[in-house]
């Protein structure tokens, strides 16, 4: 069952990538990440994570891409006759070449390392939540204020780049 | 029971996706759109080695990352508004005013 799940989310998800990255229509991208970050947070809920599924169900899913939406609405483009770069096919073949040796590399390696202190037992028992906010606010404590910090100067950041400039008086040189 | 490779082989797949995409791609909000995909990729890895090396400190990361490109993609986009005001254009190939 859990190879089932897993096959599906894992194959959409690639999918959508693949159609995100391809399509000619930038709001059809956009459709497209949407699917891909709905079948990333089922990968999520596989994993016990269901903290950050919710997560990138609603700030993902919910904030982030609308935001991408809206943009691309506001600014009406119009579809490129040439959308992808003259010299895309040099990027591709040597891309998809390398790549695969590097799956082949990724399914020979064993994987091996010293483990935490939140096994799936300890984690199921009070649930991935409790077991996200006992870490964060206490051995996470500076990144999460770091994190706060960082949001507050992308807000004002972009508030200061999207404003109409405002004219000033006589200054023609603006 | 799903492997550890198996998740690590879907991350490998979206982040050379993304990257495929950021260096093909001519339309900047598409661009952006690659990069996101690469940190959900990013993300993908982070939880699953969470999960089988039983530590939640790449759950934490993960939700970092998350809020790092909610940041990214706010400032982004304003720099293509700005940019799309003054010139009307998204094509990455023409933003060179501070190309030497």
């Amino acid at each position: 069952m859990m190879v089932a799940f897993f096959a599906y989310f894992a194959l959409m998800s690639m999918a959508a990538a693949v159609l995100t990255v391809a399509l000619r229509n930038p709001v059809h991208c956009g459709l497209a990440l949407l699917a891909l970050l709905l079948h990333v947070s089922g990968l999520f809920v596989l994993l016990n994570a269901e903290f950050l599924w919710a997560v990138q169900v609603v700030v993902y899913a919910g904030a982030i891409l609308v935001l991408y939406l809206f943009v691309l609405m506001l600014l009406n483009l119009k579809t490129e006759e040439r959308y992808f770069h003259s010299t895309a096919l040099y990027f591709v073949v040597p891309t998809v070449l390398g790549s695969l040796y590097v799956l082949a590399l990724l399914f020979k390696s064993p994987y091996g390392g010293a483990k935490g202190d939140a096994p799936t037992s300890a984690v199921l028992k009070e649930g991935d939540t409790y077991a996200i906010g006992m870490k964060m606010f206490s051995d996470y404590l500076l990144q999460f204020e770091i994190v706060g910090i960082f949001l507050l100067g992308a807000i004002i950041g972009a508030i200061v780049l999207a404003k109409t400039p405002k004219p000033l008086g006589n200054d023609v040189n603006r | 029971m799903v492997p550890l490779s198996a998740y690590v082989a879907v991350s490998a797949v979206l982040f050379i996706t993304g990257l495929l995409g950021v260096m093909i791609r001519r339309n900047f909000i598409i661009v952006l759109m690659a990069v996101e995909i690469m940190l959900n990729a990013a993300n993908i890895n982070l939880v699953a080695f969470s999960y089988y090396l039983e530590s939640m400190a790449g759950q934490l990361v993960a939700l970092f990352v998350i809020a790092i490109a909610a940041g990214e993609a706010a400032v982004g986009l304003a720099i293509i508004i700005v940019v799309f005001r003054g010139k009307i254009s998204t094509n990455v190939d023409e933003m060179n005013l501070l190309k030497w």
